[in-house]
């Protein structure tokens, strides 16, 4: 494990809302994450878990508070800095899978290497490559509607690693999905983080889905109620 | 940048084959219908203007009475003094030609026909603007006497004779035997609809003997010098006649005295009008095309939206994703005007083939309709992605 902090949150807040309908999601997240570490975040519904991961992923940016991505302060950073940052150095997994409709797994795996502007060529070998590590070798050319959950997840996360991103975020990755597919798409999530060193943060409320982390850090009513490394006692 | 995001639209836009296909049928179907329409209406106009062209320039035309249907006022038919006196009293006149029309049956062996028979004399030809295609016009002596010659139109040789030159041979009207001299080169139809060719001249003065039996004149048609002043002339003219034909002063015209100038305004203004009105007509289907466009776009809002948020997600910036999207929009749109604008050009070729007028392409409403077309496309395609484009990407993905 690596001692460098990839990721710093300190007294982040997030109000949604306003006036006598403001709801605080977040009351002050301090947090540190290094380099290569497998974090699970749980919580009931509403604990402002994903919130939390939203502005992790800089999808969504906090009301208060400082978060430092790599030592650069996401706060002060514009819209397309923030664009930049997740085109190079995150990669997403949403529990609905969030592929383009009508299109390819190939052409969907391909899409962020369209944005950093690799050539067609590359761009191919590359794609290729990542849905081979996710074991979708010879699905390149069908369509999501052609392809079951599982399938769907694993060409997700084909398109998440397909740009070596620095941090792999996971929304509740296995939320649509049975047991049997859930347990290999977390094989897969935690390959990743073993064999390549990318840093995962994943979202869930399943305790069999956290067990692969090192790390679990609980959300309670939009605080950290615990943060406790897996292995160590509770 | 600009290059794969050129490739991202067309993706795009192959990839939603019938969501793309139902974009551009609005377009095409507003597009072909104004043009159409305008490009017709064009061609009507062209085609009256064309054949009062054909009726002779610097014409006027005097028919006794006043007013059509209920309430005109009959007037006395003209007599010969009036054409003399019409001749030499009026300054500007070049030619005047007195005209008798009477309805016969013209016999050539077994074929028969029935047509307009004209009264007049050699000028008719020339003020009328018509041209002998064969044979000759009237002798004097045969204008003198009331011989039984006549120059028949195109439409009366092709009824009686066919193919065949008519000229040398006899026709029979009512009980007399009458040599075609001439044959008058085709006119085709006038501007009110009615066959110019559909006629046979004599000598005013053979109609006035063997068809009508008296010396009445319907008509007088005068031709105005070329830059003579035609409003003097009607003016000089209208003042004679009146004398002539002892109107007191309180009292209202029983002639009435036409100009070529003003039918011609007349009808292209009655044409220009319709051409506005089908304009209108077509520019609603234009909207009704567009309309079908705002609401396709509409109704894949929603799936846009989380493609935008998608495409956020994995680092795409605003600006790529709303170039992407104008792209989108201008294609389909320009490609729905050009296949628009082919449609038209075919269609209306071929219509104005059917109807007879003539197909003049007009640049200003093909650009028009293309640029209101594009410009529709790009207003429904674009502004609701921008929208989506100014989202948070998390609000963008979880649009519902």
């Amino acid at each position: 494990m690596s001692d460098a902090a990839l990721i710093r949150l300190s007294g982040i807040t997030k109000t949604y809302g306003s006036g006598q309908a403001a709801f605080q999601a977040l009351k002050g997240i301090d947090l540190v994450i290094d380099t290569g570490d497998f974090v699970a975040i749980m919580g009931p519904s509403g604990s402002g878990k994903s919130t939390a991961m939203n502005i992790l992923g800089c999808l969504d940016v906090a009301t208060s508070g400082s978060y430092e991505f790599e030592g650069v302060k996401v706060e002060q950073l514009s819209r397309n800095a923030r664009a930049l940052l997740r085109r190079n150095y995150l990669g997403f997994v949403f529990q609905g899978f969030n592929l383009l409709s009508r299109t390819t797994a190939l052409e969907n795996v391909e899409l962020p290497l369209i944005y950093r502007g690799e050539p067609a060529a590359e761009r191919h070998a590359a794609a290729r490559a990542a849905l081979k590590q996710v074991g979708l070798d010879g699905w390149e050319h069908h369509t999501p509607a052609e392809l079951s959950g599982g399938q769907q997840q694993r060409v997700a996360i084909a398109r998440a690693i397909v740009t070596r991103p620095h941090v792999l975020l996971a929304d509740e990755p296995t939320g649509n999905l049975d047991s049997h597919t859930s347990q290999e798409i977390m094989n897969l999530i935690s390959g990743f983080n073993r064999e390549l060193g990318i840093t995962v943060l994943m979202v869930t409320h399943e305790p069999e889905m956290a067990a692969y982390a090192k790390r679990v850090i609980r959300f309670v009513d939009g605080r950290v109620e615990s943060d406790r490394r897996n292995g160590e006692d509770a | 940048m600009l290059w794969n995001t050129l490739q991202l639209a067309l993706r795009s836009i192959r990839r939603n084959l019938m969501r793309s296909f139902l974009t551009i049928l609005g377009i095409v179907i507003g597009v072909a219908a104004v043009i159409t329409m305008v490009t017709l209406g064009n061609g009507a106009t062209k085609s009256v203007s064309d054949q009062i062209a054909s009726m002779g320039s610097n014409l006027l035309m005097v028919l006794p009475g006043q007013r059509f249907g209920p309430g005109a006022v009959p007037g006395a038919p003209f007599k010969s003094a009036d054409v003399e006196a019409v001749r030499n009293q009026i300054t500007g006149v070049r030619l005047v030609a007195p005209v008798v029309n009477k309805s016969a049956t013209a016999v050539y062996q077994a074929n028969n026909w029935t047509t307009a028979i004209t009264g007049s004399s050699n000028d008719y030809f020339e003020a009328g603007n018509w041209e002998i295609a064969a044979g000759r016009g009237f002798s004097e002596a045969e204008e003198r006497s009331g011989k039984a010659v006549c120059v028949i139109g195109d439409t009366v040789r092709d009824k009686l004779f066919g193919r065949q030159n008519p000229v040398g041979s006899q026709i029979r009207i009512k009980q007399f035997s009458c040599e075609v001299i001439g044959l008058l080169k085709a006119k085709g139809q006038s501007s009110m609809g009615s066959d110019q060719d559909d006629v046979v001249v004599m000598p005013l003065r053979t109609v006035q003997r063997r068809l009508s039996g008296n010396q009445d004149i319907g008509r007088l048609s005068i031709s105005v010098k070329e830059g003579a002043s035609i409003d003097a002339a009607k003016d000089q003219l209208t003042l004679l006649l009146r004398e002539r034909r002892k109107i007191g002063e309180n009292e209202d015209d029983d002639f009435r005295v036409m100009d070529t100038r003003q039918i011609a305004e007349t009808l292209t203004s009655t044409t220009r009008i319709l051409t506005m009105l089908l304009g209108a007509v077509a520019a609603v289907s234009l909207l009704v095309g567009g309309i079908g466009i705002m609401n396709i776009m509409l109704v894949s809002v929603t799936e846009r939206t989380r493609e935008i948020g998608i495409r956020l997600a994995i680092g795409a910036l605003e600006r790529e994703v709303l170039l992407q999207f104008l792209i989108e929009a201008v294609v389909l749109s320009s490609l729905g005007g050009l296949i628009g604008i082919v449609i038209a050009t075919t269609a209306s070729i071929f219509l104005a083939g059917l109807m007879n007028v003539p197909y003049l392409f007009d640049p200003g409403i093909n650009l028009l309709s293309f640029f209101f077309s594009a410009a529709i496309g790009v207003i429904f395609g674009f502004f609701p992605a921008r929208r989506a484009a100014g989202l948070n990407p998390i609000d963008a993905l979880r649009h519902e």
